[in-house]
């Protein structure tokens, strides 16, 4: 079988079974990062294109809170969600509120613009070539599976994410507070009628998908370099991840999120070249055949 | 003497008049200096505010007594060579008497054929590709403090030397990690050794290596050689470190590192690592002083060869400039080029220098490997020197660049 399967794909297996394996690390990524997105745009009907600053602040904050605080990864990984999720709560307050009543257009602007501001100024106070994070010690070393070397720690971030995505996907599904989500983002006037603090619930849910994003930033810093532009080369991705999952729909980004990165890592290995541009291609073919994207109701 | 408003009027229309002239006058008498760089990508810290800064301090130390004013400009290219043409064009038609810097090869060639198209000087300090003084060299262009053909005879044929003789490239798929990937597989094939392969890895927008690493590593190669830079190569050392590829014995060749790449990725993950610089703020008190001097402009960032480089061209350009006069060094941007050959090149940061027929300005290249975490005495003591290619042996060449002015 194994015989059969080298030749047909051209490459060895241990190999190929070590580029599935890589991709589902990235495509957790990509999942955590569309889980946010999609929460956002569910109930905001916010295009959240400051996402990939947000990503970029949960790895500086992770980073801030080890140079200046001593506190490490652990600490980190409960702290720097709440700060940068409050800092998503005061912009939801100050400036994204302005602009339901408004086209989709206007959020998306106003997001892109907070994003590069946010981003501009990382890059003033720290430059471009990144800070040092360490891999905790409780997560370094690696296992040798046979067919690759697994790092300890990307297992670890697989693992994480899945226990997030499956949580999250649980409290906007199956339970109380999940069900008010759904009508509000359904009716929101009639929910409000019904009691619920509507605007508060909003705010809070914007918090919320910037903290995941956070998350998944502190996640990132030990692997990627923490530098400003981190958000910018994955966020362009994610969005296309969102549209092929389709938009607002949670577990269609999730899905889609593991599901490119798997074929993203195998187009790294049978045309690297195109390893870049490959989920686009997809995007493009999905936007042409279902509109909705993948998971969408049209 | 009464003053009228018919008065007033007319004495404002002949300032206006004059104003003109006087603005015209002031342009002729002043030399432009356009630090064409990276501000805002991943190749900011390696080159764009501090390049800025660095020949600011040249300004400085040139002086107002030469009876011209100076003025430098600045912009971001954002590693688009569309973008930086356009720049480029837009520059050298307001007056630009220079244009300094500008990294990434992609973009560093594309300015390069504008130069020739306007007969205006070009000193390039941050791309890396030799081909800029090989077959796409100008008449009018300089390159200043490296090149790929440098780097990869020292790190290369230092690693070679040292027993690596099977290599595997990870290749940024642009101008410069093709040239990059090309030099060095010359001084790997003529020491004996064996390429076993490449993956060409897109430009920019790659953030996770670790798939082109373990392909890297599946091939069993003696050596991974990183034909990349700045946060391409800071990931791919971290994550080399997390794969524990380095721990398998496959030594890592960052072809190109600067310092600034060092201080991301720490010391921790990037000790042993050896690499080439023309420049070390550390090497001795004139170099020192000088460091001392930019850093308080740029106080997060020490400079690295390109920020040296930067410096030491913008020196030359204005010694050469003072020497032939402000007129005679704008009518021709050949003549000025010429001149900035036949003069030879000394300042703080490299000593004494030349420049080739082929616009190659030549000094010697450093060796280094990266310290220890309890070796580094304090910030930014990164290095310890392993060897000094002479400037005459740095090079590519003359004969072998396939540059037209050579025959010429």
């Amino acid at each position: 079988m194994l015989e059969f399967l080298e030749t047909i794909t051209g490459v060895p297996t241990p190999l190929l079974f070590g580029q599935i394996l890589l991709g589902l690390i990235n495509g957790a990524f990509y999942a955590m990062l569309s889980l946010g997105l999609a929460v956002i745009f569910g109930l905001l009907n916010i295009i959240n294109f400051t996402h990939g600053a947000q990503f970029m602040m949960g790895a500086f904050v992770a980073w801030m809170l080890l140079t200046w605080l001593g506190l490490g990864y652990w600490w980190a990984l409960i702290l720097a969600p709440l700060i940068v999720g409050a800092t998503g709560v005061v912009i939801e307050r100050l400036m994204i509120s302005r602009l339901y009543k408004l086209d989709h257009l206007y959020g998306l602007l106003l997001t892109f613009g907070i994003g590069l501001m946010i981003e501009g100024f990382f890059r003033n106070q720290y430059g471009s070539s990144g800070l040092p994070y360490r891999i905790p010690a409780e997560l370094s070393g690696a296992w040798d599976l046979g067919f690759m070397f697994m790092p300890v720690y990307r297992g670890w971030v697989v693992v994480f994410s899945l226990v997030v995505c499956l949580a999250t996907w649980l409290v906007i599904e199956k339970t109380r507070l999940g069900a008010y989500l759904r009508a509000a983002t359904e009716n929101a006037a009639l929910v409000q009628a019904f009691g619920v603090n509507v605007p508060r619930m909003i705010t809070l849910t914007y918090g919320a998908g910037v903290a995941l994003a956070a998350l998944a930033g502190v996640l990132a810093a030990p692997i990627y370099s923490v530098n400003p532009q981190m958000g910018t080369n994955l966020i362009i991705v994610v969005f296309a991840v969102v549209v092929i999952g389709g938009m607002g729909s949670i577990l269609g980004s999730v899905l889609t999120g593991f599901g490119l990165g798997v074929i993203e890592g195998l187009t790294k290995v049978y045309w690297p070249e195109a390893s870049a541009t490959v989920i686009f291609v997809i995007m493009a073919i999905v936007l042409l055949t279902r509109p909705a994207g993948l998971f969408g109701r049209a | 003497m009464e003053t009228t408003r018919r008065g007033l009027l007319a004495a404002g229309a002949a300032t206006a008049a004059i104003a003109p002239l006087s603005r015209a006058r002031a342009q002729a008498n002043t030399i432009r200096i356009g630090v064409l760089t990276d501000m805002s990508g991943t190749y900011r810290d390696n080159t764009g505010p501090t390049s800025v800064a660095a020949t600011r301090e040249a300004v400085a130390e040139f002086g107002t007594s030469h009876g011209f004013t100076i003025e430098v400009l600045e912009a971001d290219h954002q590693n688009r060579p569309d973008v930086g043409s356009n720049i480029a064009r837009q520059w050298y038609d307001q007056g630009v008497d220079l244009i300094l810097d500008v990294p990434t090869s992609s973009v560093g060639l594309a300015v390069n054929q504008i130069a020739k198209e306007k007969n205006k000087l070009y000193i390039n300090v941050g791309s890396a590709t030799a081909d800029l003084t090989g077959p796409q060299c100008g008449p009018t262009t300089l390159h200043w403090a490296y090149d790929t053909y440098m780097l990869a005879k020292s790190t290369g044929g230092a690693m070679v030397r040292a027993g690596g003789d099977s290599w595997y490239f990870i290749t940024a798929d642009y101008a410069f990690g093709h040239a990059l990937e090309r030099d060095n597989t010359t001084f790997i094939r003529a020491a004996g050794g064996r390429v076993l392969g490449a993956v060409r890895t897109p430009f920019p927008g790659t953030t996770d290596f670790s798939s082109f690493l373990v392909q890297a590593a599946a091939a069993r190669p003696k050596v991974i050689g990183l034909a990349n830079a700045g946060g391409d190569t800071a990931n791919c050392v971290k994550q080399a470190a997390e794969f524990g590829i380095t721990r398998r014995g496959i030594k890592l060749a960052a072809l190109l590192l600067f310092l600034n790449d060092v201080n991301g990725i720490g010391l921790q993950t990037a000790q042993g690592l050896v690499c080439t610089e023309s420049f070390y703020w550390d090497t001795n008190d004139k170099t020192r002083a000088w460091t001392q001097r930019v850093v308080r402009r740029t106080p997060t960032n020490y400079p690295s060869m390109i920020h040296a480089g930067c410096y030491s061209a913008a020196l030359h350009f204005l010694k050469v400039v003072a020497a032939m006069g402000v007129p005679a060094a704008k009518a021709s941007g050949l003549e000025l080029t010429n001149r900035m050959k036949a003069m030879p090149t000394e300042d703080d940061c490299f000593g004494p220098g030349t420049i080739r027929v082929d616009g190659r300005r030549l000094c010697p290249s450093f060796l280094f490997e990266v310290k220890a975490p309890s070796e580094s005495r304090g910030p930014w003591d990164y290095y310890k020197l392993l060897q000094t290619t002479p400037a005459e042996e740095a090079y590519r060449p003359l004969s072998e660049g396939g540059c037209p002015l050579v025959r010429g």
